[in-house]
């Protein structure tokens, strides 16, 4: 058992197409894992399955110890996430947002002003709080995005290719944080396609075809060669 | 238990100011069966004659006939409008944070369609007023005792755009909704006409007509409206109601349907 996450014998089909295939990996607290694949490896389907957006009949997934199955509740409630697509209500504040996502997770009004305060500081957007997200660029946007996520204090953090759209600033300042995130205990997944963003101490998962290829620290793995060299010598495509 | 009616407030909340954000919405929503009782009503009304039916104890006017008709007709609209939304908001991403609440799915489509219902209703309301001020009214009492059955057919009619929302795949294919749901269901149903006046044309589309769950959320309206129950009414609804309920878990369901079908 991990207090971080934990996937044992994973498989899904979409009918007759094998898009995962007996997956198994195990993340530990304040580690930052990377995981990269080529277009159809099967990581979009992986987030869905972490997210419960899709139930697999095969495998277990367990969140800070929470079997995903048994008791999505617990589950669910220990796992922030950062979605590929822009998830904010345009029309809303950065405040409001941020609220009603505090009310999904049942988080109790009392003192969620301080808390949303607290998670927008720690990443500068304290200013924006009462500012609409139709108002907001693209990384601020982002930002928003993430601090939301950090609201219910996850100990599993998911991010799907979140920096996609950015700005070479912006991306380097959330990839900066999370890593910072990491470090200070959190377990973290972060999908991605640009190996800039993977530090040699990470972990590196790489899935291709449905299964892991590789599993381990991302210095190790790649050797003398460049991450992305590394990537196209294994998988016979650029990431 | 509190944290699931701190998320139900949330959710009809955030249904209510998306709602105010578009007004457009709401006076498009009100212009169409304003535009039904004030225009095509003035012009039917020497074509179509109206015998004594209940819950009526008088001869009424046209535009008095298809009142509680158009009251249903906001809600049928609204109720694929909130579909119509929901595909949009599993393209564009806040479906995923709605669904990936800790709290039980079905809890979560339910909050959503007590928001859809709540802000029909209103709707409804309004559109009543404005009759009102051209002389076209109902007992007093009628507009108290009227409001559970329009919560009611606002919370079938939601939960049918609920389904249509899990199985229809792409916003580009809701426009085959308003041809092979919203029409039928509007205008086989006794909105405009009272069934006998159907049944003197057609016997089959009569019993389409009262088949159709729609034709019950328009009598359960009328009925109440001048305050008489139907009961056959409230069953049909009540039954419909629950049967799009479980189909729009099914539809829902993270092991079956919604983000399984891979575009």
């Amino acid at each position: 058992m991990t207090e971080g996450l934990s996937v044992q014998n994973l498989s899904f089909a979409y009918g007759p197409k094998q898009a995962l295939a007996d997956v198994s990996f195990d993340l530990q607290k304040g580690r930052f894992c990377a995981l990269l694949g080529p277009n159809g490896a099967g990581k979009s389907t992986l987030v869905s399955l972490l997210t419960r957006l899709l139930v697999s009949p095969t495998g277990t997934i367990r969140i800070a110890g929470h079997d995903l199955r048994q008791a999505p509740s617990q589950a669910l409630a220990k796992l922030g996430v950062v979605f590929q697509q822009p998830t904010l209500d345009l029309d809303l504040s950065v405040r409001q947002n941020l609220s009603y996502f505090a009310a999904l997770h049942r988080l109790p009004r009392k003192g969620l002003n301080a808390r949303i305060d607290t998670v927008l500081e720690r990443l500068d957007m304290a200013e924006r709080a009462h500012e609409k997200v139709r108002a907001l660029n693209g990384g601020h946007r982002r930002r928003t995005e993430l601090a939301r996520s950090l609201l219910h204090e996850p100990q599993v953090l998911l991010l799907d290719e979140p920096t996609v759209g950015l700005d070479a600033s912006s991306r380097a300042g959330i990839v900066a944080h999370v890593h910072d995130l990491a470090a200070q205990g959190m377990c973290v997944l972060w999908t991605t396609h640009l190996t800039d963003e993977v530090r040699d101490t990470d972990d590196l998962l790489v899935l291709h075809r449905g299964q892991i290829l590789t599993h381990g620290p991302a210095g190790q793995v790649r050797g003398d060669q460049a991450l992305s060299d590394w990537f196209l010598s294994q998988t016979g495509t650029p990431v | 238990m509190t944290g699931w009616l701190i998320a139900l407030r949330a959710i009809v909340g955030r249904e209510f100011l998306r709602f105010i954000h578009q007004r457009e919405r709401f006076l498009s929503a009100l212009v169409r069966p304003l535009v039904w009782l004030l225009i095509f009503a003035a012009g039917f009304r020497a074509a179509l004659g109206l015998s004594i039916i209940p819950p009526y104890q008088t001869y009424i006017t046209y535009e008095t006939y298809i009142v509680p008709g158009l009251c249903a007709m906001i809600l049928l609209f609204n109720g694929m409008q909130s579909s119509l939304s929901l595909v949009y908001d599993r393209e564009m991403g806040s479906m995923r944070l709605l669904l990936t609440s800790p709290l039980p799915r079905w809890w979560l489509l339910l909050c959503r369609l007590l928001g859809s219902s709540a802000i029909s209703v209103l709707q409804v309301y309004a559109f009543l007023a404005i009759a009102a001020l051209f002389d076209i009214t109902m007992p007093i009492w009628g507009y108290v005792a009227a409001l559970p059955g329009l919560f009611l057919g606002g919370i079938m009619l939601g939960a049918l755009g609920l389904v249509l929302s899990s199985f229809v795949r792409q916003l580009e294919n809701f426009a085959g909704v308003m041809n092979f749901v919203i029409f039928p269901m509007f205008f086989l149903s006794s909105a405009l006409y009272p069934l006998w006046k159907m049944a003197e044309s057609s016997e089959l589309l009569y019993g389409i007509c009262a088949l159709n769950p729609f034709t019950h959320v328009v009598e359960l309206i009328r009925f109440l409206l001048y305050l008489q129950f139907n009961w056959i009414a409230l069953f049909w609804v009540v039954g419909a109601t629950a049967i799009f309920g479980l189909l729009a878990l099914w539809g829902y369901d993270p092991a079956r349907g919604l983000m399984k079908r891979k575009a």
